[in-house]
């Protein structure tokens, strides 16, 4: 059997290859989809504590982050749609008309 | 070694390049594909870990809606212009990137993660026990996360409805 | 299947190899069984008999050269195509392009693993069946994206987008549909679900409301728009997109689409059996376990075949919709639909928990009289148009 470890490690891995996503990325749609990346490193470790420590509350949390994932892509992807409408461009450092 | 390390080990690294791939791949729709790749990846370590619910749950909603809502944008968009790419920034963000999984791992494998599962009941992960457990202690929860889709729904209308 | 393997081990025929390693190998000879012995030939006999059908509806012959009655024709295009000339355009994503048939391909198979044909056939009977069919064929809508991106022509780019708008909306409906049956038969296993059905056609649930025998027709339409079916194949329209996603595929890769959509037209009159109208379940009249195998198999690939022919007689009888009125159709009409169907269910099983005999017998002779009364029109007809008739099958 998997140590848990492994799994927690591997989830660290993938968060912070989200996290290189969301910093370096100049597209608005990659950085949404680093986000998912990262929501998603988060899931697989509630699963894995909730296999090691035989409790359902980690598959149902994962469930709850699921919705939550799905509303965020919804509006983030809204916002993406009506920015590029305006500004004709995914580039969010264009996006800087409340900057001072 | 046992079978089911090694598919860990197979899915583990085909998880992080696909992962890359979605942060390094300068073209859109590949990194939205390879995104689609590494969910489908994780589903599969859900279903390893007693999870079969949730990992179709996850091919579900993952591959089935959010990612098709997104290749759906991209190609309703269709972005041409390739983003510039500067070095000292991507060096800065990939080390800071590399800083932050080092301490996580160093700080999750202290050894005190139970090493061997607790052995798990027939009826572990399947519909009716994740069922029981979604309806009575989280009912709650339940109902505020329909309202947030609602909210959601509503809001994503409104975002992205043409104005007259 | 599981039990079957397991059975194997234990009695020694694998000393010394790994549990896991046993199962992957059974794992992918039962997708290769299943996919040379049933599913090729399925879809290549359903792609004739599409055309032969067609062809008798509108006084024409049809394709009837290869072999008897031209049975063996889908071989003679299989060969075909296999041989012709795998073009990938220049301007095209190669890569993805080449792999788009593939991901559609492996979607629509992945659904035959639970798809129970009897009592004991059954590769996988997982506790989640239902859920499994409606994941995995969701995977089909990337593969159309991926195949109308990757073209690189206008035609398919709109034919994809237009089929992942039509799938990802359709999905509602069919699983509102699916979920009315789910609260009926307490699971989701998709021999459980047969299991609380019985072999009298007022003991399926196709009868045992009325909400139900709404929910199974607006589970039918919505598994035809899913699979692009005609009246719902805007994203292949001829006269609109050329061909939509497969404007620019040729030699086996075309062939995979058209594969897919012949084998998924089996998958939904499948589903469709399983959920409404009690599956491989027959009556009580043998005990003998071969005979009674190939008994329920017969009754169920029957049951499944009988939709996979209404299809066909929709695709000939019904023109194409345009895409405003398919969204409405699905977004205005069938949605709410179906959520009056699931609560209607709900209410009738909080009034009758052990269901309704009497209804359901009542149910079942209005369905009668509906096949009935449209015999009735059909010959009528024939009485008043006089048309010149030729029953005989074959030319």
């Amino acid at each position: 059997m998997v140590p848990l470890d492994y799994y927690l490690i591997l989830s660290a891995v993938i968060f912070a290859i989200g996290v290189i996503g969301v910093l370096v990325r100049r597209n608005l749609i990659v950085v949404l989809m680093s986000i998912e990346l990262m929501l998603n490193a988060v899931n697989l470790t509630f699963i894995a504590f909730s296999r090691y420590l035989a409790s359902m509350q980690g598959q149902v949390v994962v469930i709850f982050v699921m919705a939550v994932a799905a509303a965020e892509a919804v509006i983030g992807l809204a916002i993406v749609i009506s920015v590029f409408r305006h500004r004709r461009t995914l580039d969010p450092q264009e996006m800087q008309l409340l900057k001072w | 070694m046992d079978a089911s390390v090694i598919l860990f080990y197979v899915i583990s690294v085909l998880l992080v390049l696909s992962s890359l791939m979605v942060v390094f791949l300068r073209n859109v729709v590949h990194c939205a594909l390879a995104l689609v790749v590494a969910l489908f990846l994780i589903a599969i370590l859900f279903v390893m870990l007693h999870a079969p619910m949730v990992g179709v749950l996850q091919v579900l909603v993952y591959a089935g809606a959010i990612m098709v809502l997104f290749l759906f944008v991209i190609m309703f968009l269709n972005p041409t212009a390739s983003e510039p790419r500067r070095k000292l920034w991507w060096g800065f963000g990939s080390a800071a990137a590399l800083l932050l999984a080092a301490s996580l791992a160093a700080l999750l494998s202290n050894g005190e993660a139970p090493a061997d599962p607790v052995t798990a009941t027939e009826t572990f992960g399947s519909p009716e026990t994740l069922a029981k457990s979604l309806f009575t202690d989280f009912v709650l929860p339940f109902e505020i996360t329909s309202v947030l889709l609602l909210v959601a729904i509503i809001g994503a209308v409104v975002l992205a409805k043409r104005e007259p | 299947m599981q039990a079957y393997i397991d059975q194997l081990i234990r009695d020694g025929y694998f000393a010394g190899m790994p549990k896991e390693v046993v199962y992957a190998v059974a794992m992918v000879l039962a997708a290769f069984i299943v996919l040379s012995v049933f599913v090729a030939p399925l879809a290549g006999v359903t792609s004739w008999l599409e055309r032969r059908v067609w062809a008798r509806m509108q006084s024409r012959v049809g394709p009837n050269r290869v072999g008897p009655q031209g049975i063996l024709q889908w071989l003679a295009d299989g060969i075909k195509n296999l041989l012709k000339e795998d073009l990938i355009p220049s301007a095209a994503d190669a890569k993805l392009f080449s792999l788009a048939p593939y991901v559609v391909f492996v979607g629509f198979l992945c659904a035959f693993v639970v798809i129970p044909f009897g009592s004991q056939l059954i590769v996988a009977d997982l506790n989640i069946g239902i859920l499994y069919i409606l994941a995995v064929t969701s995977l089909v809508v990337v593969g159309i994206l991926m195949a109308g991106w990757s073209s690189n022509n206008k035609w398919s780019l709109l034919g994809g987008m237009r089929s992942a708008a039509q799938i990802v909306s359709y999905e509602i409906p069919a699983g509102l549909s699916i979920l009315t049956i789910v609260f009926l038969a307490g699971t989701m296993s998709m021999q459980g679900i047969i299991k609380a059905q019985g072999w009298a056609p007022w003991d399926w649930f196709l009868f045992n409301n009325p909400f139900t025998f709404a929910a199974f027709f607006l589970y039918f339409t919505a598994a035809l728009a899913e699979g692009n079916r005609t009246p719902f194949d805007i994203p292949e329209a001829e006269s609109e997109l050329v061909a939509g996603y497969v404007t620019e595929y040729s030699g086996m890769r075309f062939l995979f689409f058209f594969f897919a959509e012949w084998g998924n037209l089996y998958v939904i009159g499948a589903v469709a059996t399983t959920l409404f109208l009690g599956g491989w379940q027959v009556p009580p009249v043998t005990s003998d376990p071969i005979l009674l195998g190939v008994l329920q198999f017969v009754v169920f690939f029957l049951k499944a075949y009988l939709w996979v022919f209404i299809a066909m007689w929709v695709r000939a009888t019904l023109p194409r919709v345009r895409v405003d009125q398919l969204m409405a159709l699905c977004w205005k009409y069938m949605v709410p639909l179906s959520f009056l169907c699931l609560l209607g269910t709900i209410c009738w099983m909080l009034v009758f928990p052990k269901g309704n005999q009497i209804f359901s017998v009542a149910m079942f002779v209005l369905g009668l009289l509906i096949v009935a009364y449209f015999f009735k029109r059909v010959v009528f007809q024939i009485r008043h148009a006089r048309p010149e008739l030729y029953f005989k099958p074959h030319i």
